[in-house]
């Protein structure tokens, strides 16, 4: 059990003082401003919106230039801030395929209604470092191409869906509410509405590892991505007092859709399965990591055997969150010394049983030696 | 209302002085701050879930003839919001609707249409047709 403590409050006050001081750096630099983090730091906004659950460019900025970039703690930031806020309601769910498309490519086909575009990707960079940017910044010219209005671009699942290679996606069970992990506990066995939520806000690293454990053999999906779209959508809301539908404006969003290897049973043909990653922002590492951990705890549905840690949803979703890792692990740095001094004495009193009890076979022993 | 939220704060302010007279306007509920909770569909087009949070902020006023406007809008700005739900008070009435469309719906259309132009354009450029190469041994 923690026991409290009290005191401090004086050294905590310069302590935080010193951090502003820290946060500032050298006072000779220029100072960042939160439009400069949101426009050119973007990605890292990005992360702290997905993580963090909440959709606000310029709240992700603030929380970076406050945390000193320790992206984890703009994240808990943001889920404090987050705290103080009136839930108006749910939007209705977003159309991503009317998604106006920035990029999109797909690993299973060349040629697909709508095309690739590459967008502004890091893929196919020789990562190599570019001196030039240490100074004011010289971008080249955008390249622009003459192009009509976008073309539709369906989902890549809705070809495959056409033959029936695919399996379909369940539609809404008008029974049953959307699970929702803000409004109570996570609970076992996880549909897969809770299971998605509590991924989107998982840890982007701890996905990425349990998804590559996937690849590696630990519980093996064999997937292929079969399209990753990034864009804008526009996100509409009902409100109670009006009734219908008003849009709040356009977010951008990262969408994934792994697909993987068969699942058949004697009543139904093989088909390939799916994986599914929605992320907030520009986020394609994560969107990819969430649809292979999504697809690897369908596991027992397809009837397959849990084996791998990437395919016990306990086990992920119980440790996804970064948030809640990070409090638990940190809290050890907090004064135990209550705790500490129980267990030094627990200690001492069975050093001394220990001992007293080899004294006694030590009393014993010579005479045993002697015989 | 998706020209409010597709409107820059900028654009709503300007709009209001372009559109002259206004009648008084009281506020019902003044801005407020709060979540939406953001849904997308499993697979894209499955059943709903719960994607994460995002900001909104809402108002409602009262024009001096009793029309009520609201607003929903993704972000923090009390004073959009507010701006929106007035024009969504004149937007009621048929011959102010006329108005606005000139000194609003018009300008930011055209904002958009050529922002969506150039991205369009910029995207388009970096469309990709990758081939696959026969192997020797085939």
């Amino acid at each position: 059990m923690y026991v409290a403590v009290k005191g401090g409050e004086a050294a905590i006050e310069a302590a935080h003082k010193l951090l502003a001081k820290e946060r500032r750096g050298d006072a000779s630099v220029l100072e960042l401003t939160t439009d400069q983090i949101r426009e050119q730091l973007s990605l890292a906004v990005n992360r702290v919106m997905s993580e963090g659950s909440l959709y606000d460019p310029d709240l992700a900025a603030l929380a970076i230039k406050q945390a000193r970039g320790d992206l984890i703690e703009a994240i808990f930031l943001a889920r404090a801030y987050r705290t103080t806020l009136p839930r108006f309601g749910y939007s209705e769910p977003a159309n991503t395929s009317a998604m106006a498309i920035r990029r999109r490519i797909s690993a299973t086909y060349k040629d697909l209604p709508g095309g690739q575009v590459l967008g502004p990707t890091f893929d196919y960079t020789h990562r190599l470092l570019d001196p030039s940017l240490a100074g004011e910044g010289n971008f080249p010219a955008v390249e622009k191409t003459e192009t009509g209005d976008a073309e539709v671009s369906p989902h890549v699942a809705a070809l495959l869906n056409n033959e029936g290679l695919i399996e379909e996606n369940l539609p809404q069970n008008p029974d049953a509410d959307v699970s929702d992990l803000t409004r109570g506990a996570l609970e076992f066995p996880a549909d897969r509405d809770l299971r998605l939520q509590a991924l989107a806000r998982g840890d982007e690293g701890f996905l990425l590892a349990l998804g590559y454990s996937t690849q590696l053999g630990f519980g093996r999906t064999h997937p292929f991505a079969g399209e990753i779209r990034m864009g804008e959508v526009e996100v509409s809301f009902v409100p109670e007092e009006l009734g219908f539908e008003v849009p709040l404006g356009e977010v951008t969003l990262t969408e994934c859709e792994m697909v993987t290897q068969f699942a058949g049973s004697a009543d139904a043909a093989p088909q390939f399965t799916r994986g599914y990653g929605l992320v907030f922002g520009h986020s394609e590492r994560k969107a990819m990591a969430m649809a292979l951990v999504d697809r690897s705890l369908r596991t027992a549905e397809f009837g397959e055997d849990v084996v791998a840690p990437a395919q016990d949803a306990e086990f992920v979703l119980s440790h996804a969150d970064n948030i809640q890792a990070t409090g638990f692990v940190e809290h050890l740095k907090l004064p135990h010394y209550v705790d500490f001094q129980a267990e030094l004495v627990l200690l001492r009193q069975l050093r001394a049983e220990w001992e007293a009890e080899r004294g006694k076979t030590d009393g014993a022993s010579p005479k045993e030696a002697a015989e | 209302m998706r020209i409010c939220a597709q409107a820059t704060e900028a654009e709503l302010t300007q709009a209001l002085a372009d559109f002259g007279a206004i009648p008084q306007v009281e506020d019902v509920r003044s801005p407020e701050e709060g979540l939406v909770m953001l849904r997308g569909r499993i697979g894209g087009d499955g059943a709903a879930f719960n994607a994460g949070e995002a900001t909104v902020t809402r108002a409602v006023i009262r024009l001096e003839d009793g029309t009520l406007g609201y607003s929903y809008l993704l972000g923090r700005s009390r004073t959009k919001a507010r701006l929106a739900a007035i024009i969504d008070a004149l937007g009621q009435n048929e011959d102010r609707r006329a108005q606005l469309r000139t000194c609003l719906i018009e300008p930011v259309t055209q904002r958009r249409s050529a922002e969506t132009k150039a991205r369009n354009e910029e995207t388009a450029a970096t469309r990709v047709n990758f081939f696959t190469v026969v192997r020797g041994e085939d």
